[in-house]
């Protein structure tokens, strides 16, 4: 039996439907991640399994338990919100002790369980700093723990990292992960960020315009993208409409043909599939070039050996493209 | 050199502002000082501080502010705070209702409530002195609608409100706990702004306190100004300097709130 059962979930707000026919399983202990660009729903499908947001139709259940009206504050499923939203007149620890305090613990108790806390999300030394005195990655922390202390039975994150710079945000979503793992917590994670998704999660749902484009593993959703949406979405794939794929590569199809940018091999020299390279972009650890062949322009992604390994700009080269991965889409 | 001219004007503007507020200030505080002819004086202030019904009425007058703020805050926070939260549409037509009390004259509000709660009436309230008071700590809290509560609205704003009510939520806690807990103690400089104004509009109020005929400190200073000469000048300055030490303390308090925050970590 899964652990959070929502079936056809769907939200209007006057006229306009912002989820549609939302359907998720999430086993104890999963991580899956929310992804789509802003405007999708994803937010929202959050805030209705939060308690924040009352669905329009379908039904959302936590283990045998029908939650679909319950009242958020009865639901025992801790938030932490993108903007932090820490009580600004309390400390990092009245912070992470306000739960606590609801739930009327003696006050012993909850000095234990916040030292706890604190000590998993590596606080210590910052219990008395109100939140304006702490960083970025400190004040997401403490919402981590205030979230974590009350022992929810599942965690629910929007946009957390979203605020924070690069190296912050890379450490925290390690972090999260860890803490997730070493608690085993049920958690819905939501995001924008592609790679956030893929080094985070268990399963991802990508969504689109209230719907989900495409749900799977990390792995599966980079590498078997269904539609163009997704193939767009995850990576950068090459879109090739038929008669792009016609012209490049003689193929006949319906949809669009998705290559991955470093599943195109390229070489200087002349070979069955001829180019130039128009552009070339150093991104660290990749090269990325852009290659005109018979009127289509690819994005090809090279490992970055060493500066003699560079092909030059305008230079001719030749492309091989092994058939397994291109992909057909919708 | 450009911003000579400008700079000039600057300071014009405020040479004439200063006079324009301070000599009048000046004029009564002279006069105030110049009851005995031999020279300058306190007697004046004597005379007021000495007199019976100055500290019935202000004590009167203080009480009833202090009733005014409390009622005040009680109808006005969780209002704003709701309409914010759950009615952001209704914002504007809230803030016109707030803004009523400027456009329609106390004496109004005093025949309305006269006609309502006479000794006539369903629900007789004038008809006894505790009902008055009532009846007059409600009219004061309309008075001061339009300040409270943009006070408390500009407050709200301030403060991602919606965020902390879910936050709140998903840890548990009930309306009750977040207003107190999280609204009102993040509120606290917004509605102390909204308190000292409050308490200035009560203080000095003649209207709706003359007609329901309580002795409150407005009355009393235009009873004085009507039949004395250097004491309504002298009840001017304490007047003054009354609401002086509210702004005074609104600072002070405000400042303090702010020294809790200082400025922001900037490592991890």
């Amino acid at each position: 039996m899964a652990f959070l059962e929502i079936e056809h979930l769907s939200k209007h707000f006057g006229r306009h439907t912002v989820v549609h026919d939302f359907n998720m399983q999430l086993q104890a202990g999963e991580l899956v991640t929310l992804l789509g660009p802003s405007g999708c729903g994803k937010t929202t499908v959050l805030r209705m399994i939060a308690g924040f947001e009352t669905p329009s139709g379908g039904s959302l259940r936590v283990g045998d338990q029908d939650m679909t009206r319950t009242p958020p504050q009865q639901r025992g499923i801790g938030m932490v919100f993108q903007s932090y939203a820490l009580f600004p007149n309390m400390n990092a620890e009245q912070n992470i002790a306000f739960g606590l305090k609801m739930q009327k613990l003696a006050p012993a108790q909850i000095a234990r369980r916040v030292a706890d806390v604190v000590r998993l999300v590596e606080l210590g030394g910052k219990e008395k700093h109100y939140p304006q005195q702490l960083s970025g990655g400190q004040r997401q922390r403490v919402a981590l723990a205030r979230a974590l202390v009350v022992e929810p039975r599942m965690l629910l994150l929007d946009e957390p990292l979203s605020a924070l710079d690069a190296r912050i945000r890379r450490s925290l979503r390690d972090q999260i992960r860890e803490i997730q793992r070493r608690l085993g917590l049920t958690t819905v994670f939501v995001t924008h960020d592609q790679e956030e998704a893929l080094t985070l999660s268990d399963r991802i749902f990508v969504m689109n315009q209230g719907r989900v484009e495409q749900e799977g593993t990390p792995e599966t959703l980079y590498t078997q993208p269904e539609s163009e949406f997704v193939a767009r979405f995850m990576g950068n794939y090459n879109l090739l409409d038929p008669r792009q794929s016609a012209a490049l590569l003689g193929l006949e199809i319906v949809g669009h043909l998705a290559i991955r940018p470093e599943a195109i091999h390229v070489q200087q020299g002349a070979g069955a599939l001829n180019g130039i390279i128009r552009q070339r972009q150093l991104l660290g650890n990749i090269v990325r070039y852009q290659v005109e062949s018979a009127g289509v322009t690819l994005t090809v992604d090279r490992l970055n050996r060493n500066a003699g390994d560079l092909l030059p700009h305008g230079s001719p080269v030749c492309l091989l493209i092994d058939r397994a991965d291109m992909r057909e889409v919708r | 050199m450009k911003s000579a001219p400008s700079s000039l004007g600057a300071w014009l503007a405020m040479l004439f502002g200063g006079v324009y507020f301070l000599l009048p200030l000046l004029a009564t505080l002279i006069f105030s000082l110049k009851m005995r002819r031999e020279g300058y004086s306190f007697a004046a202030y004597q005379v007021v501080l000495n007199d019976v019904n100055f500290r019935q009425s202000f004590g009167y007058s203080t009480l009833v502010g202090l009733l005014t703020i409390v009622l005040g805050i009680v109808l006005v926070v969780p209002t704003a705070y709701w309409v914010r939260l759950k009615l952001p549409r209704w914002r504007p037509l809230i803030e016109f209702i707030t803004l009523l009390p400027l456009v329609i004259p106390a004496i109004v509000i005093v025949f309305g409530y006269l006609r309502l709660y006479g000794s006539n009436a369903w629900l007789p309230l004038t008809g006894n002195a505790r009902g008055t008071d009532l009846l007059l700590v409600c009219g004061y809290v309309t008075l001061a609608l339009p300040y409270l509560y943009r006070a408390v609205d500009s407050g709200l704003g301030a403060m991602d409100v919606r965020s902390l009510t879910e936050a709140a939520q998903s840890l548990g806690a009930g309306w009750r706990s977040i207003l107190w807990h999280v609204v009102f103690p993040n509120l606290r400089s917004a509605m102390l702004s909204g308190a000292f104004l409050t308490f200035a509009i009560v203080i000095g109020e003649f209207t709706v306190a003359s007609l329901l005929a309580r002795p409150a400190f407005g009355p009393y200073l235009q009873l004085i100004g009507a039949n004395r000469a250097y004491e309504p000048a002298a009840l001017a300055m304490i007047a003054f300097a009354i609401t002086w030490a509210a702004m005074g303390l609104l600072q002070v308090v405000t400042r303090n709130h702010r020294a809790l925050a200082p400025p922001s970590a900037d490592s991890d």
